[in-house]
């Protein structure tokens, strides 16, 4: 089990309902379904990650995140969970606020570009930072709406979004007393648990 | 129990081998949705696999609009070409008779040995021609289940079909929702579209209006519609395949090379269309063509259900597969979607997948790697009872 989706699952009540956008291979919810009768469907494009889910009997279904989710109803699910794709969307705010409407609460994760390692690159080499978590170079990455912890801590404000637990962790999701004195500095990936 | 006979001959790799159809005869009358009776029925069909001792690994498989029992292997060692769903059906393929017992038989109203236009009536001891009854995806799905009682199959581990063979798959799941335990819908709509109705429409005028139809009396004349349903093929050919396939297929070859600035055949499209025109009208009945798109245009199981799909689905427990063609205009991956956001909203079981493919709506019945790859990842998901 992957070390972010450790940190989520505890932050999600048993028999919940789950949509996972950009639900990769389907292990999260494979584990939500076995450890806690959770009901999901995930939403990928990856047509490798797409087989990848069949084969665990995961619900999956294709669909571009920047379509929207307009398919999907207002409140029909107790959870929406986004990991590490919100940099990737053309509009975050706008999948931000639909997994709102379809979801009661949501949970986010995201690298966080205030990380001194990103810092310390830009600085030095005044060039975009590459790290073994955002290995691509400006020109080809996928992740066009990097963003800092600050940065969305801001848009939550903005957005009165209420903030139910937040937390950032390292590569590998470990915690530390640095994270949790300086987040922005310090943490690598931000986690956040968010409703209206 | 009744199965096809295999014989290890023609027993190349992934192919069932050779198989024998075997017909079913049903002796009591059965009253279907337009109201008539026909006073006893057959069904000829075939198996591939072998039934498990919990009776948990039956699949069934529906045809479209043109298909037939003969869904995979050989019927003779001469025999050149397999079953039109070989691709999919066989050892160790999408559906894989080494696990799965695979039932797969001509529809009622068909022209391949079930009982249809082309059999006798017994009131008039002619054939019936256009007395046979309209017959609708529901009549199917009911005539399919006696021949599931006949065959002493207690559930269906799947039902799978492509086109008009997943609108069943999606009817059994509403009707017996609990004899379906997963529904693999490929390339198929929760209705027709005007668009849809209108080729049909076009088809069934093409041989409707045929002198040689003799309103759906020919068999007596011992003759066929040939250019009607000929046309009708035609028609429906150019909304199976997409422009860019027939782009890559003929693009705008000439048979010989240079103009004759006449109607002849000259391009190599038009070549194909009327060869395939003209082979399928020897094979097929005019009377079945005019059923089976008249079946396809009444489908809408969504009518009884305040003609909302999502009504109609919820009744269903099985678990689905919904999978789609990027190129197919003729059931468009949109309307793939509008199942699935019906199962989405039904709270259903439900996987989709659009699958990048050039060949239109016809590719369902291909070898296409991702396709078939996901079905099986599928099939070979389903847990049977009894299997450890």
């Amino acid at each position: 089990m992957r070390q972010d989706l450790q940190t989520i699952q505890q932050w999600i009540r048993p028999d919940c309902s789950v949509l996972d956008l950009g639900c990769g291979d389907g292990a999260l919810l494979a584990h939500l379904r076995e450890a806690k009768n959770v009901f999901g469907y995930g939403l990928e494009i990856d047509q490798d990650k797409i087989l990848e889910c069949i084969k665990k009997n995961v619900n999956v279904i294709e669909q571009d995140l920047d379509g929207g989710l307009g398919n999907f109803e207002n409140d029909s699910f107790d959870v929406v969970i986004m990991t590490q794709a919100l940099q990737a969307v053309h509009y975050p705010d706008k999948v931000i606020d639909d997994m709102l409407r379809v979801g009661k609460e949501c949970i986010i994760t995201f690298p966080n570009f205030g990380y001194w390692g990103c810092r310390l690159y830009l600085m030095t080499k005044g060039r975009m930072p590459v790290s073994k978590q955002l290995p691509y170079t400006w020109y080809n990455t996928p992740n066009i709406h990097l963003c800092t912890f600050k940065d969305f801590e801001a848009l939550c404000h903005r957005k009165h979004l209420k903030i139910l637990n937040r937390t950032v962790v390292d590569m590998h999701f470990r915690d530390g007393v640095l994270m949790r004195l300086f987040p922005n500095l310090f943490g690598e990936v931000a986690v956040y648990h968010v409703t209206k | 129990m009744t199965t096809a006979l295999q014989t290890p001959a023609k027993q190349t790799k992934g192919s069932v081998g050779i198989v024998q159809p075997r017909l079913f005869r049903y002796d009591h009358p059965i009253t279907l949705q337009c109201g008539k009776t026909l006073p006893h029925y057959e069904l000829v069909y075939e198996t591939y696999g072998t039934l498990n001792a919990a009776k948990s690994n039956a699949v069934l498989v529906c045809h479209a609009l043109s298909g037939h029992h003969h869904a995979a292997g050989f019927h003779s060692e001469d025999d050149k070409k397999p079953g039109w769903w070989d691709a999919c059906i066989g050892p160790g393929k999408a559906i894989d008779t080494n696990r799965f017992y695979v039932v797969s038989l001509n529809n009622l109203g068909g022209c391949h040995g079930s009982t249809g236009p082309n059999s006798i009536n017994p009131d008039t001891h002619k054939p019936y021609g256009p007395d046979f009854p309209i017959v609708t995806v529901r009549d199917w799905v009911n005539s399919q289940h006696t021949l599931m009682q006949h065959l002493e199959i207690p559930h269906w581990a799947a039902v799978v079909g492509g086109s008009l063979g997943g609108m069943q798959a999606m009817q059994w799941s509403i009707d017996f929702p609990d004899l379906v335990r997963n529904a693999v819908v490929i390339a198929a709509a929760p209705k027709l579209s005007a668009q849809n109705i209108a080729f049909n429409e076009v088809a069934r005028k093409a041989i409707l209006s045929d002198p040689d139809f003799r309103e759906g009396h020919y068999y007596e004349h011992n003759t066929y519609p040939k250019i009607g349903l000929s046309l009708a093929r035609m028609l429906g050919h150019i909304t199976y395949l997409s422009d860019a396939a027939m782009r890559e297929k003929f693009g705008r070859e000439l048979r010989d090379g240079a103009k004759s600035f006449d109607f002849d055949v000259e391009f190599q499209v038009e070549s194909y269309l009327n060869y395939q025109g003209e082979v399928f009208s020897k094979n097929f009945d005019a009377n079945t063509y005019l059923l089976m798109t008249r079946a396809l245009d009444y489908f809408d199981p969504a009518e009884e259900f305040d003609h909302d799909l999502r009504i109609a689905l919820a009744q269903a427990k099985a678990h689905f597969l919904v999978l789609s063609f990027t190129t197919d205009w003729r059931f468009s991956p949109e309307r793939s979607r509008e199942i699935v956001q019906a199962l989405l909203a039904a709270r259903k079981q439900v996987s989709y997948a659009d699958i990048e493919c050039p060949q239109g709506h016809d590719s369902f019945l291909l070898d296409v790697p991702r396709y078939t790859n996901l079905f099986k990842a599928y099939m070979n998901s389903i847990e049977l009872d009894g299997e450890h």
